[in-house]
Order: structure tokens, then C-alpha cells, then sequence
């Protein structure tokens, strides 16, 4: 690998001094899961890691104001065996329980995911349905960011330079709400999905869907709602008719890339398949909750 | 750039100059010698260079030796203790669950590293941790066959 300078500040506000002092040359490291293969492959080459391995308490995963705020130092397996997430957020730890294999989600961190943007990742699609947000910390303080205004292109996100991810907050479900997560995996259970969906529903004591949210991903440059989708829920009972006419507004928002895991057009169809199984998952889930 | 770091290997504590871009596994074969741990695919995924890191199993090749500063680190090397194989190496050999060795170190270091935490594991639970480590000989049944006969003698 290339040679380049490492520290490993103490404090929030030393690594964020230093990242505003190595400007384009810096690169912030936590696990180190994805920069790392991505310095081997040249596809970057800072001269400066500014890891934030060192930093108290940036790993909490903890209790505020109606949510849960996870600290961008968790892992994936922090997450995952959490009994708070597990209790009061299931679908976030069902999520990160499946994604890659043990030896990563032991590394991986939760703002390593978020700050890399890679739209073939998991995590960030169960945490768009969850309408998560993300809680960016720079020189001149903290700010939040909605996850679904997070994502920009391929690996780019709203970050400013010299900014970094601290945290992303998820409020708990509301009463009658559900959500489900369901990927599609032809090759190895460790692979990137051919599409993830994860969907969450508010169902009123009655059965009709007062809130929806739909995340997409491996369909598109970032990770995506399927805005239309969730629209034609809303208001509805839930039948076929309604599944496949969610299911096909979803398909008109996608825009996959062609890869070793399906066509382009493969991907599309397979996406209406799994809004279709998603929505249902969270509908079944939520029926019983409301029962 | 040059880190001094400090560090506990197989229970020794050692304190080394490095250069900071050094990858762990590197660290471990080249500078100290310890080849018990392979380079397989070099992006996290085959599981042959997986070690141990304050108990918790990670891909050596995705780490930087910085990360192991203040950090226990456990290679294939720190299994036996002395010539008393671990439990699962000793299961490796009488019931098959090596062939032509190369993804062995990591099978046998991620075993240890479920046994630590299930010291009983289902045949699932087996197959959810050692999923990431590959191997292209035995076709994984005496690998798990091994792993259940391990843990019933660490039982014993």
C-alpha cells in the first residue's frame, strides 16, 4: 500500500481539527472495511488517516428523546446483538445480521456504511424506511441530515469536507407499525444483494395503511425511496391489486447497472418481486401487532 | 511515517516500530514471522488470514497493524498450548476437517472464536460463523463435523 501518515486522536474536536488541516489529503478511518480494499486498488490514495478508533464514546448505542441514537463507531455486530435494537427496532437488527459475513460486521461501523455510500449496502435501506437521521459533526458544530437527503451519487453524500458522521438516530415505531426486510441473494449468502427492499407500515386498529416508507437498494446510484410506491399504500386495506400497483410504481424509480449478480432489467423485475414481499412482510407483521 | 505501537501477540507483549500503512497481516508473516495465518483473496471475504483481535475475529488483511496498538491479537500460532493442541485443532485432525491446509489457520482460529462465545453451538449457529471462511478441499461437512466433536470435548 501506498505510505501515507496515521493518528489516532483522543477527541472529537482534535480529529476534526485535523481533518480540516489535511484537507483533500485526508481520509477518515474507523473498521476500515471498505477504505481499506479501496487504498489497495488505488482508487484512493490519502496521505493522511485520521482514525477515529480512539474516540470515548462515539460507539454508544443509547436511548433519546423516542428513538435510539446509534454512535457512528458501532459495529454492524454491535447493532445486530443489541437488546435494545433488538427489542424495540427488530428489523434494524434482522438487517445488519445478514449483511456480509461475522468477520465484517465485527469491523464494519454504522458511519463507516453511511459515510462510504455504497448503493449496494443494506443498513442504509432498512434505515431510509425507518426514516432515519444521520448526525453530522464539523468545526462549526452538529448538524442532522435526513438519511434520504444523505445519499448523493455513487459513493457521495451531503458530507462537507472536514465534516464527519457521529451518529444516526431512529425514532421507534409508532403503535400498528411494522417492517420488514427482504433481500435477494442468488449467489452466497455473504454476496452484495441483487436487490434489498425493506418496507414499513403504520396500519390504523382497522387494517388501512396510514404510513409507508419504502427503501431500495442496488437499484440505483444511491440507495432510493420508492416515494409513488408508498403513496398508492397509504389509505389502502391491503390486497393483490394494491401490492402489484405499488410494485410497479416502484420499478418506474429504479435504475440498476448491469453486473455478475442480474441485467439491468433482471433487477427491475426482481425489485417489483421484493417491494411486492417486503410490503407484505411489514403488513403481516403489523396485522399482529395490531391485533 | 513511522508508529510505535504496543500490543499483546499470542500473549507475549511486544512493542514495535512499523510503518503506518502496514497491513496487520503483514506485520504478523513478514515482521514476526508468524506464517500461520494465509493471504487468501486479500478483500475480506475467503477468511484465511482471520485472526483474533481483543477476542473478536476479523480479516487481517482489512486491518492496519495501527489498529492492533493497545489490542490482543490471536493467530493460529496462539491456539496449543504448548504441544497440547486447542480442542479444535485436535478435532481437525481426527475427524477430516483439513485437507490441503491453506484456509485451515482461519477455519480453525474462527472456530475457536465461536467455541469461545457458544461454547454449544448448533449445527446453524456453526454455519452462521464460519460462512465467511472458504474452503475448496473438504466440502465444509467434516468442518462442522469437526467443530460439534470440538465442542463436546470442550465440554468434557
Amino acid at each position: 500500500m501506498h505510505a501515507f501518515d496515521y493518528t489516532a486522536p483522543e477527541s472529537l474536536a482534535s480529529a476534526l481539527a485535523e481533518l480540516e488541516e489535511a484537507g483533500d489529503e485526508g481520509k477518515v478511518i474507523a473498521g476500515g472495511t471498505a477504505l481499506m480494499i479501496l487504498m489497495m486498488q488505488r482508487l484512493v490514495r490519502p496521505t493522511r488517516l485520521i482514525s477515529l478508533r480512539r474516540l470515548p464514546g462515539l460507539g454508544r448505542i443509547e436511548v433519546v428523546d423516542g428513538g435510539v441514537r446509534i454512535g457512528a463507531l458501532a459495529t454492524h455486530r454491535d447493532v445486530e446483538t443489541s437488546p435494545l435494537i433488538r427489542s424495540r427496532i427488530p428489523v434494524l437488527a434482522e438487517t445488519l445480521s445478514r449483511v456480509a459475513t461475522l468477520r465484517i460486521r465485527n469491523v464494519a461501523t454504522i458511519g463507516g456504511c453511511l459515510a462510504h455510500a455504497d448503493p449496494n449496502q443494506d443498513p442504509p435501506v432498512t434505515l431510509l424506511a425507518l426514516d432515519a437521521r444521520v448526525r453530522i459533526a464539523g468545526r462549526q458544530g452538529e448538524r442532522q441530515v435526513a438519511l434520504d437527503e444523505f445519499f448523493v451519487d455513487y459513493y457521495q453524500t451531503a458530507l462537507r469536507p472536514g465534516e464527519v458522521v457521529v451518529a444516526v438516530d431512529v425514532a421507534f415505531p409508532a403503535p400498528g407499525n411494522a417492517s420488514a426486510f427482504h433481500k435477494f441473494l442468488p449467489r452466497t449468502a455473504d454476496d452484495y444483494a441483487t436487490v434489498a427492499v425493506a418496507a414499513t407500515v403504520t396500519l390504523t386498529p382497522e387494517g388501512v395503511c396510514r404510513e409507508a416508507r419504502i427503501g431500495l437498494g442496488a437499484l440505483g446510484p444511491t440507495p432510493l425511496r420508492a416515494r409513488d410506491a408508498e403513496a398508492i399504500v397509504i389509505g389502502e386495506r391491503l390486497s393483490d391489486r394494491l401490492l402489484a400497483a405499488a410494485s410497479e410504481a416502484a420499478i418506474r424509480v429504479v435504475d440498476p447497472i448491469a453486473d455478475p449478480r442480474g441485467s439491468a432489467e433482471y433487477k427491475r423485475q426482481m425489485a417489483g418481486v421484493f417491494v411486492r414481499r417486503a410490503l407484505r412482510g411489514a403488513w403481516d407483521r403489523a396485522s399482529r401487532e395490531a391485533a | 511515517m513511522t508508529l510505535r505501537i504496543r500490543l499483546s501477540v499470542n500473549g507475549s507483549a511486544r512493542e514495535v516500530l512499523i510503518p503506518s500503512s502496514r497491513r496487520l497481516i503483514d506485520f504478523l508473516r513478514d515482521d514476526l514471522g508468524l506464517t500461520g495465518t494465509k493471504e487468501g483473496c486479500g478483500v475480506g471475504v475467503c477468511g484465511a488470514c482471520t485472526v483474533l483481535l481483543d477476542g473478536r475475529m476479523i480479516s487481517s488483511c482489512l486491518a492496519l497493524a495501527a489498529f492492533a496498538d493497545g489490542a490482543e491479537v490471536t493467530t493460529v500460532e496462539g491456539l496449543a498450548d504448548d504441544e497440547r493442541l486447542h480442542p479444535v485443532q485436535q478435532a481437525f485432525i481426527e475427524y477430516g476437517g483439513a485437507q490441503c491446509g491453506i484456509c485451515t489457520p482461519g477455519q480453525v482460529v474462527a472456530a475457536k472464536a465461536l467455541l469461545d462465545e457458544v461454547p454449544n453451538p448448533t449445527e446453524g449457529e456453526i454455519r452462521e460463523w464460519m460462512l465467511g471462511n472458504l474452503c475448496r478441499c473438504t466440502g465444509y461437512y467434516k468442518i462442522i463435523e469437526s467443530i460439534q466433536k470440538a465442542a463436546g470435548h470442550a465440554r468434557l
